[in-house]
């Protein structure tokens, strides 16, 4: 028997992509759809009631932001949303609360290396590039914006 | 005595004299929980992180090996021991408490092969009489150093492995100084083997033609067909991995299916456990041979196998770093005397 | 009938946008953060080219709750300050608008972590 392997990197890379378990994409799909939407439905509502209420327009949303972000986060502080991740998907992970939990997450289990060097350091270490890109490319499209509408 | 290309033939034929294992809640639960020795309920082992949780698991298990094989800590000549994390923290923490020589070793989750390689070897050379040879792995605090935080919430990759909470020792000794009539004939050192696999989430088939190229260049160098084994048991390829060392053997016009088991596919119950393709980390093959498969041995059920733990050399950071993932196998050959 | 109408609107573009999120994940083996960073980049971009303004006014919260909503967010609280504040809008503008959020996020975060404890699913 050869004791080298007979085959090309492509070839095996080919043979893995026969072999490997999908993803079941249905299903991942229909629970994304129908969790994402109820999460947004779950934000407008908590939005309409606050307008109810005589909020202005804007702080509604921005208080509707907050409320979700403390519902990720005591999700994910009570061993729920990693759970709920699991079935939602994306449709979990893309709405607010999932950012919140991308932040409480390491949080909670940076813990044991202290609270400066374990909960400071880390709470960003998942949603940084989040704020970094979000900031960044709001600030250079902000600039084009601003030579576009008041300079020329 | 060196055979073939990179075998070694041990004439003296190295006692596996006992084993100690002991594992997480989830192996528990699964289909080999009658085997271990022993099991914690509390994935923190009332210990303030899953570090030294996993330290304190492997310090029962080497603790539990010495007193079941009636033996002190004066015996033994030296622990090699490995896992998971940065720096081997685990096993220096564990054998910290010890007073008995330490070498520790890392081969990510081909460790425990590594280390009892490496134990016949000392013994075959007649440097050491009783050595033991451990590794461990902790889901929790490897989660922690290779994935995501444990409370995100997130999907794993169908092809992804789960990381075994387990620790197993095994002590090998001289025959002149103990025998139980199971013994290490050949070991066969692995070669690194890389086909470029970049996916973190297929450690499995990054490490299938490491395992193929470290069994297929034992068979040769011994003059053995795959026959003459009564299984092969590779350590956690999972079920995705395992069916590409299938695909790769039928390549060669080899059938291995009824000759091949994998630690990381029978550790769990795959329909019931929610483990993906199957467990993986040092603590698998390490705990699975302490105990069932070693019970197999002793119980003669099994007589003649080889047992091939393969481990994926790669960080987060070289994986961030673009590169793919070189997979290791090592073999070691275990006969009983008949 | 008009809030029916609204939370349909609302649950369908919320749908859509997290379906959008997880075929990505399936087919390109993204990892959550990536998929985060890209969508709130192609929220401030969407923004930009005035197209994400029409999809909030039919979705709301579905088009507000996801993570582009953030983006949307940064750009139009841009907007707004270089309109009342000029040149200096462009750097304050954006964090102003989103600073409830982000301060929430902190805040909840470190004080779940004081109370939480990581465990396995």
């Amino acid at each position: 028997m050869n004791t080298n392997l007979n085959i090309s990197n492509s070839e095996y890379d080919d043979l893995i992509s026969k072999k490997a378990q999908k993803s079941p994409m249905l299903r991942n799909i229909f629970f994304a759809f129908v969790i994402g939407g109820l999460i947004c439905m779950l934000g407008q509502f908590i939005n309409d009631t606050l307008q109810n209420y005589g909020i202005s327009k804007d702080d509604a949303s921005i208080y509707t932001s907050i409320s979700l972000i403390f519902i990720g986060a005591f999700l994910t502080s009570i061993n729920l949303y990693s759970r709920l991740g699991k079935i939602a998907g994306a449709g979990s992970t893309i709405p607010i609360t999932g950012f919140s939990n991308s932040i409480v997450a390491p949080a909670i289990e940076f813990k044991s290396e202290g609270y400066v060097l374990g909960i400071g350091a880390n709470m960003f270490k998942v949603a940084g590039p989040v704020l970094v890109y979000g900031v960044t490319s709001t600030v250079i499209l902000g600039f084009v914006y601003y030579l576009f509408n008041y300079i020329f | 005595m060196k055979i073939g290309k990179q075998t070694i033939k041990l004439n003296s034929k190295p006692c596996i004299y006992s084993t100690s294992s002991i594992v997480g809640p989830k192996e528990m639960q699964g289909p080999l929980a009658q085997y271990f020795d022993m099991h914690i309920k509390d994935i923190f082992f009332e210990e303030k992180s899953f570090e030294k949780a996993e330290s304190k698991m492997l310090e029962s298990c080497i603790n539990n090996l010495i007193v079941k094989s009636g033996i002190s800590q004066k015996d033994i000549d030296v622990i090699f021991s490995g896992d998971l994390l940065n720096q081997c923290i685990s096993s220096g923490f564990a054998i910290r408490d010890f007073d008995v020589p330490f070498l520790g070793l890392y081969g990510a989750c081909s460790t425990f092969c590594e280390g009892l390689l490496l134990s016949s070897l000392l013994i075959e050379g007649n440097t050491a009489n009783q050595v033991i040879a451990s590794a461990s792995s902790h889901f929790c605090s490897a989660e922690r150093q290779f994935r995501l935080p444990l409370e995100h919430g997130n999907q794993k990759s169908p092809t992804a492995q789960a990381t075994v909470t387990a620790s197993g020792a095994a002590l090998v000794t001289n025959r002149a100084v103990a025998d139980n009539g199971i013994h290490i004939t050949h070991v066969t050192p692995g070669k690194i083997i890389d086909l470029g696999v970049k996916d973190m989430s297929n450690m499995g088939a990054a490490m299938a033609p490491a395992a193929f190229s470290t069994i297929s260049n034992h068979l040769t160098d011994t003059g053995r067909d795959i026959d003459y084994y009564d299984y092969i048991f590779t350590g956690d390829l999972g079920v995705h991995g395992s069916d590409m060392l299938r695909e790769l053997f039928k390549n060669e016009g080899i059938d291995i299916s009824s000759k091949h088991k994998d630690c990381g596919v029978i550790i769990y119950d795959e329909n019931t456990q929610d483990v993906n393709c199957g467990g993986s980390g040092c603590g698998c093959i390490a705990s699975v041979f302490s105990s069932y498969i070693f019970n197999e041995l002793k119980a003669k059920n099994l007589n003649k196998i080889l047992l091939v733990a393969t481990g994926a050399l790669m960080s987060p950071l070289s994986s961030s770093q673009g590169e793919s993932i070189p997979g290791i196998a090592h073999a070691i050959a275990i006969e009983n005397e008949v | 009938m008009d809030t029916l109408l609204t939370y349909g609107s609302v649950f369908l573009t919320g749908g859509i946008i997290c379906t959008i999120g997880q075929i990505l994940i399936d087919k390109t083996k993204l990892s959550p953060a990536r998929i985060l960073t890209l969508f709130v980049t192609l929220g401030v971009v969407f923004t930009f080219l005035g197209i994400y303004q029409p999809i909030v006014e039919f979705g709301k919260c579905g088009a507000t709750v996801p993570i582009c909503g953030f983006g949307y967010s940064l750009f139009k609280g841009t907007v707004n300050a270089i309109a009342e504040k000029g040149f200096i809008g462009i750097f304050t503008g954006g964090v102003t608008a989103t600073a409830g959020g982000i301060a929430a996020a902190i805040v909840f975060g470190f004080l779940a972590s004081l109370f939480a404890k990581p465990t396995i699913k």
